[in-house]
């Protein structure tokens, strides 16, 4: 029992000292620029979680950022690169802002449900694009999910400038969604957040994957395919079908991410579409080492930084994209396990492999 | 109808070579990478650092050449840096990749806060640009030079030979006594030089930096050389065609029956396919992705 | 200077020179080329080589013999400088080699040559055989320089390659005539090769076997490995028997036969005879004809195999791994399809039916590399026992799995089997190598299949867990179930079949009752040897 204490032991010390080295870096980053490391941490926590505006906010920013966190997560588990996290993304926010458009006089919860539904559906084909990509021609599904990506910022584009979508003005944007489609804002924890109902469909997207992972016939199959392969097709499991699925489910995830942003905070589509989510969720994946509630944990923390780094740019001299810097930095130490390996905080086996 | 085929004149063609140098240049460094065996989705990250260090210093210094060189500088180090996550430190070379490319979008933006006084893009002065020698510039001629000295130092040296049976099968060449991890930090490193001088060629002729100016070009690159069977003349000439589409697109402005997005989106679709192995396979190094270790 | 560390010191010279001195005449001398002092070494869970001494004379042709597991290639690793030994020294004409840092063999004129090839498939055979040592000029690879040189080597051995093909190109014959002429471009005075004759058809081996002959009379000094003593007896001067990590004798092939020596291999460690309560059934339950599979590059990996097993009985197969055994498993298992060939269960013809089918049709298998192939090892041991019947309807309803009832059977399973430690939560990969093998086992039984194929069940677990599983293997039969064994270990096959078939390159050399097999008469068969 106490191996298993052990196991999480290095799970939960392996990213946290990822954390550390990660703000060691910036420190001394910032230390080159001139100003204090800690008077910038200090804003940055007032700027994430000083107030309940701050608070809010770092919890609207996570909450995209846990759904396509999520995506590259549970495509991981089962040993595939999603990187498509955008475009999955774009295409759901797409077709959530045509449905929340297009269709008229539903009530409020099924007219957002409907939304969500098929923004989800959206991403899920385009990712399940890649699964069927890979597993029926072996084409490497990063470099397709990377493809997809451009593809879908091209086919958006082009959808949105149709007569049909735009919405008259030099804008390439579709119109408002009707009000019946609107994810409503939590005003009750700040009076102007952004913050809305799409936070809790991230948490409840949270505890899914992790029913999915832990409970159900299919997440021990994808689980199995992700680890090993060949003793998953020895035992009888399917192979392919796992991968597909597994695709299909992670741009289930981001096209829901889509779908938040539009029905809950820009309220229309426009081309381009803000741009980041999909990559900082790689990042939350990997800090929260594809586990459901890392990525949540990891989620809030990256939420926690943009709001913070926000903060920080209006304060002092030091721009915002101080905040992608950190998470590139977070990522690269995170990917360097075998550093943390090397000090030997792994569990050791009791008897090595046969 | 005559509209139509009147674009298709000389200035198309410089149009084609000139969005097509940054695609040649990056596809060249993506070559040297994946032909030792290392992925390496960062060329984006790696042309930004490129443009901005070679904008940066083009401005400070009031000369190009040394923009130049200093994109080369720049270059070489970030493949310094996925070398020594990928190689030395085990990194998983995809999640390196992407690290270096967020890191490329908002490092760049947040060095040009920092250094040129609050401005998130700038704007080079006219000694700042390269001279233009007949219809291009510099790197243009440069470009295709490096293509040449990749495809002849693979194919015709010895360290080429060398770097690329790395990346086939780097057991058999350990057992014949190279060194695998120097000779794929070397190559990467090399990816990063190729990728930079890719990158600096935009502001040094466009005359400024923006953010994210190469705006996915390094993943097309990589299309590009897959697209191009992993063979730098392949290359080449896919960046060609890409650039081409890219060129056709602007100068067509909508006309000629379709619409823009379908030109952009050629080179996309276009490796999607190469990948299924529908246009013949396009068959990457066979140890490329994996780690080497001696036991 | 002795004339054995005058060669050594021309072969490093050829490095550098491009020409090369025959040596004339092998030399009969008492000094030796190459001395292997007391080598030990040790890996996580096993001990390869236990103070193992190897002399081997200058120009001799000597041949290293032992079952899978002797620690033979080990050995050779260490003598070629990939791997440190833990104690122990090499010295190769009279130099003592830096075995503490590691080194490369080819620089002290040792050439190796490996069971798997270490060729660049999409490089052409010239450009493998040169890789390390490359011919410049100026800038630029000299090819025509080394293709010269090249085709001297050619000449005086006899060995003919188009250098200009690809390696994926050519047949397995040629792809090791290219990696000979690796070793002796880079000037190898000594050349070890790892079971040469493993891929090679007799008419390639007898060609090998000339080449050899060609080598040694240069004054070259052939060390190989191989458990083929039939081949042995043709080729070798001297014989080394290695058995579990010791020598067991090391004598001049002249005083020895085919028969001594694979008593020496094969040793008499027969355990008692395992009580068998059955009489086999004379009802076929399974049935494979004509089954055939060859490999992209035309290698016949099984070869027309055709046998039948009986209700109730234990069906051994015995043989040196990589004779087809891991192929007949991946066969009738269904992870590969034959080229040809009828597999029949229970009168069904099962040819076409996937895994997870022969499996709900009563066909369990426990694999022959458990971490690979048969176990998730980050899962927990309870889903392990439950791997491949997740989908049983008590295990699972149509989205959820009933984690009860996985957890009631792990228990039960757990007590049934004493797997250590009885904690259902552990990661299996935690397990020792033994226990591993009981939950597969006990996994694999309790679906109470008709056919059970164990393939090399007992490999690598100490004794105590090794006899567990013969019992329940045993027991399994006593229930009127019918058992396919698959193992390397002969006294094992012995001692548990009723039935044993012999497996050598691909094909079932012979099948006879236990009571009419003797350990000498198997050997014989699992090394070649007649009939």
């Amino acid at each position: 029992m106490s191996l298993r204490l052990k196991g999480t032991v290095f799970n939960l010390t392996a990213p946290l000292i990822s954390l550390l080295l990660a703000g060691l870096v910036s420190s001394v980053i910032v230390l080159a620029l001139g100003e204090n490391p800690f008077h910038i941490g200090s804003v940055m926590l007032s700027g994430s979680l000083g107030s309940l505006r701050s608070l809010a906010n770092t919890l609207e920013e996570a909450t995209p950022l846990i759904f396509t966190g999520l995506c590259f997560a549970l495509a991981m588990r089962c040993g595939l690169f999603n990187i498509g996290g955008e475009g999955q993304l774009v295409v759901g926010a797409f077709a959530a802002a045509w449905v929340g458009v297009k269709v008229t006089g539903l009530d409020p919860v099924s007219h957002v449900l409907l939304c969500v539904a098929i923004a989800g559906m959206a991403g899920a084909a385009w990712a399940g694009l890649a699964g069927a990509l890979r597993v029926r021609f072996g084409a490497h599904e990063v470099i397709t999910t990377i493809m997809l990506n451009y593809l879908a910022f091209i086919l958006t584009n082009y959808l949105v400038g149709h007569p049909y979508f735009k919405k008259i003005g030099q804008i390439p944007q579709t119109e408002d969604v009707h009000p019946t489609a609107m994810l409503p804002a939590l005003t009750f924890i700040y009076k102007y957040t952004r913050l809305n109902l799409g936070f809790v469909l991230a948490l409840v997207g949270v505890l899914a994957v992790f029913l999915l992972l832990e409970r159900t016939r299919f997440g021990f199959e994808l689980k199995a395919v992700g680890i090993n392969a060949s003793a998953s097709k020895a035992s009888g499991i399917s192979v392919g079908r796992s991968m597909v699925m597994a695709m299909a489910l992670a741009g289930l995830l981001a096209g829901m991410a889509g779908a938040e942003r539009v029905l809950g905070v820009h309220k229309h589509f426009v081309s381009p579409f803000p741009f980041g989510y999909g990559f900082a969720g790689i990042a939350v994946a990997l800090l929260g080492r594809t586990h459901p509630l890392g990525v949540l944990i990891a989620g809030v923390f990256f939420g926690a930084l943009a709001s913070g780094g926000a903060q920080v740019d209006m304060e002092t001299q030091i721009p915002r994209e101080l905040v992608t810097v950190i998470q590139a930095i977070v990522i690269i130490f995170v990917a360097c396990e075998y550093l943390i390996k090397r000090i030997g905080i792994k569990p050791k086996r009791v008897v090595a492999d046969g | 109808m005559g509209e139509f085929w009147g674009i298709f004149g000389v200035s198309l063609l410089w149009a084609t070579i000139r969005k097509s140098v940054p695609l040649i240049f990056a596809s060249t460094g993506g070559f040297f990478s994946e032909r030792a065996g290392v992925i390496n989705i960062g060329l984006e990250g790696m042309m930004l650092f490129g443009a901005f260090s070679g904008a940066v210093i083009s401005v400070t210094t009031h000369n190009p050449w040394l923009g130049v060189l200093g994109a080369v500088v720049a270059g070489g180090l970030v493949g310094y840096l996925h070398a020594v996550a990928t190689v030395s430190l085990r990194a998983n070379q995809i999640i390196s990749g992407v690290a270096i490319n967020m890191l490329g979008v908002g490092g760049t933006v947040f060095l040009s806060q920092v250094f040129m006084g609050g401005d998130r893009s700038f704007s080079l002065g006219p000694a700042d640009r390269l001279p233009i020698w007949g219809p291009f510039i510099p790197l243009v001629y440069l470009s295709f030079l490096v293509v040449g000295l990749a495809f002849a130092f693979s194919y015709f040296t010895v360290p080429g030979l060398r770097m690329r049976s790395v990346g086939e099968h780097p057991r058999a060449a350990d057992t014949q006594g190279i060194n695998v991890n120097r000779t794929r930090t070397a190559a990467v490193v090399m990816s990063g030089v190729c990728a930079g001088l890719g990158g600096a060629y935009l502001p040094l002729f466009s005359g400024s930096f923006a953010k994210n100016m190469t705006s996915g070009q390094g993943f097309i690159a990589l299309a590009a050389l897959i697209f191009g069977k992993w063979n730098p003349v392949g290359a080449m000439a896919a960046s060609l065609l890409f650039g081409f589409a890219d060129a056709l697109q602007e100068s067509l402005q909508g006309r000629g029956g379709l619409p823009p997005q379908v030109f952009q989106a050629i080179p996309y679709v276009l490796t999607i396919v190469a990948l299924a192995g529908v246009i013949g396979r396009s068959i990457p190094p066979a140890a490329v992705g994996k780690h080497y270790e001696r036991e | 200077m002795p004339r054995s560390m005058q060669f050594a010191k021309t072969s490093l010279a050829i490095l550098k020179r491009t020409e090369y001195h025959t040596m004339g005449l092998r030399q009969n001398h008492s000094s030796y080329i190459v001395e292997m002092e007391d080598i030990t070494k040790s890996f996580p869970r096993v001990t390869a080589n236990k103070g193992v001494t190897l002399r081997v004379r200058p120009g001799e042709v000597h041949a290293l013999v032992g079952e899978n597991g002797a620690g033979k290639s080990t050995l050779v690793n260490i003598l070629y400088g990939m791997l440190k030994p833990d104690e122990g020294r090499v010295v190769v004409g009279g130099e003592v080699l830096p075995t503490e840092r590691g080194y490369l063999g080819l620089d002290y004129g040792i050439g190796m040559i490996h069971q798997h090839f270490m060729l660049v498939g999409r490089f052409t055979a010239l450009e493998n055989v040169i890789l390390g040592a490359e011919p410049k000029r100026g800038l630029l690879l000299d090819l025509t320089a080394a293709k010269r040189k090249i085709e001297r080597l050619m000449e005086d051995y006899g060995i003919e390659v188009d250098l200009d093909t690809r390696i994926d190109d050519l047949s397995v014959g040629e792809e090791q005539r290219v990696e000979i002429l690796k070793v002796l471009y880079r000037g190898a005075g000594i050349i070890v090769m790892d079971e040469p004759t493993a891929v090679l058809t007799p008419q390639e081996t007898g060609r090998l076997f000339d080449t050899l002959r060609r080598l040694t009379d240069d004054g070259r000094t052939i060390i190989f490995i191989t458990h083929k003593l039939e081949e042995v007896m043709a080729v070798a001067d001297t014989v080394t028997v290695m058995r579990e990590g010791l020598v067991v004798n090391s004598v001049p092939a002249a005083d020895t036969d085919v028969s001594g020596l694979a008593e020496m291999m094969v040793g008499r460690k027969l355990e008692a005879v395992l009580e068998r309560e059955r009489t086999p059934g004379s009802e076929p339950v399974f049935r494979a004809e004509g089954v055939s599979l060859t490999s992209r590059k035309g290698r016949q990996l099984l070869a027309g195999i055709s046998f039948t097993i009986h209700r109730g009985e234990i069906m051994g197969i015995c043989g040196v791994d990589g004779n087809g055994q891991d192929e007949l498993f991946e066969v009738i298992v269904g992870i590969t399809s034959p080229d040809q060939g009828v597999l029949e269960f229970r009168g069904r013809d099962i040819g076409s039916m996937p895994i997870l089918d022969r499996a709900e049709a009563g066909i369990a298998h426990i694999p022959p590399n458990r971490i690979k192939m048969g176990l998730i090892g980050p899962f927990t041991m309870e889903d392990n026992l439950v791997l491949g019947r997740h989908k049983e309807r008590q295990f699972s309803g149509p989205v959820f799995l009933r984690r009860e009832a996985i957890h009631a059977n792990a228990l039960r399973l757990i007590d049934q089997f004493g797997i250590e430690p009885p904690v259902p939560y552990m990661s299996a990969g935690l397990l020792s190598g033994g226990n591993q093998q009981k939950v597969i086992v006990a996994r694999e039984l309790s679906r109470d299949p008709d056919l059970l194929i164990a393939s090399q069940p007992t490999r690598g677990l100490d004794i105590g867990a090794a006899n567990m599983i013969r019992r329940l293997l045993v027991q399994h039969a006593d229930r009127g179930k019918s058992v396919l064994l698959i193992s390397a270990d002969l006294s094992e096959v012995m001692a548990l079949s009723d039935r044993i078939g012999v497996m050598y390159r691909g094909r079932i050399v012979g099948i006879m009752d236990r009571d009419d097999a003797t350990e000498e008469s198997l050997g014989l068969m699992m090394a070649g040897v007649g009939r």
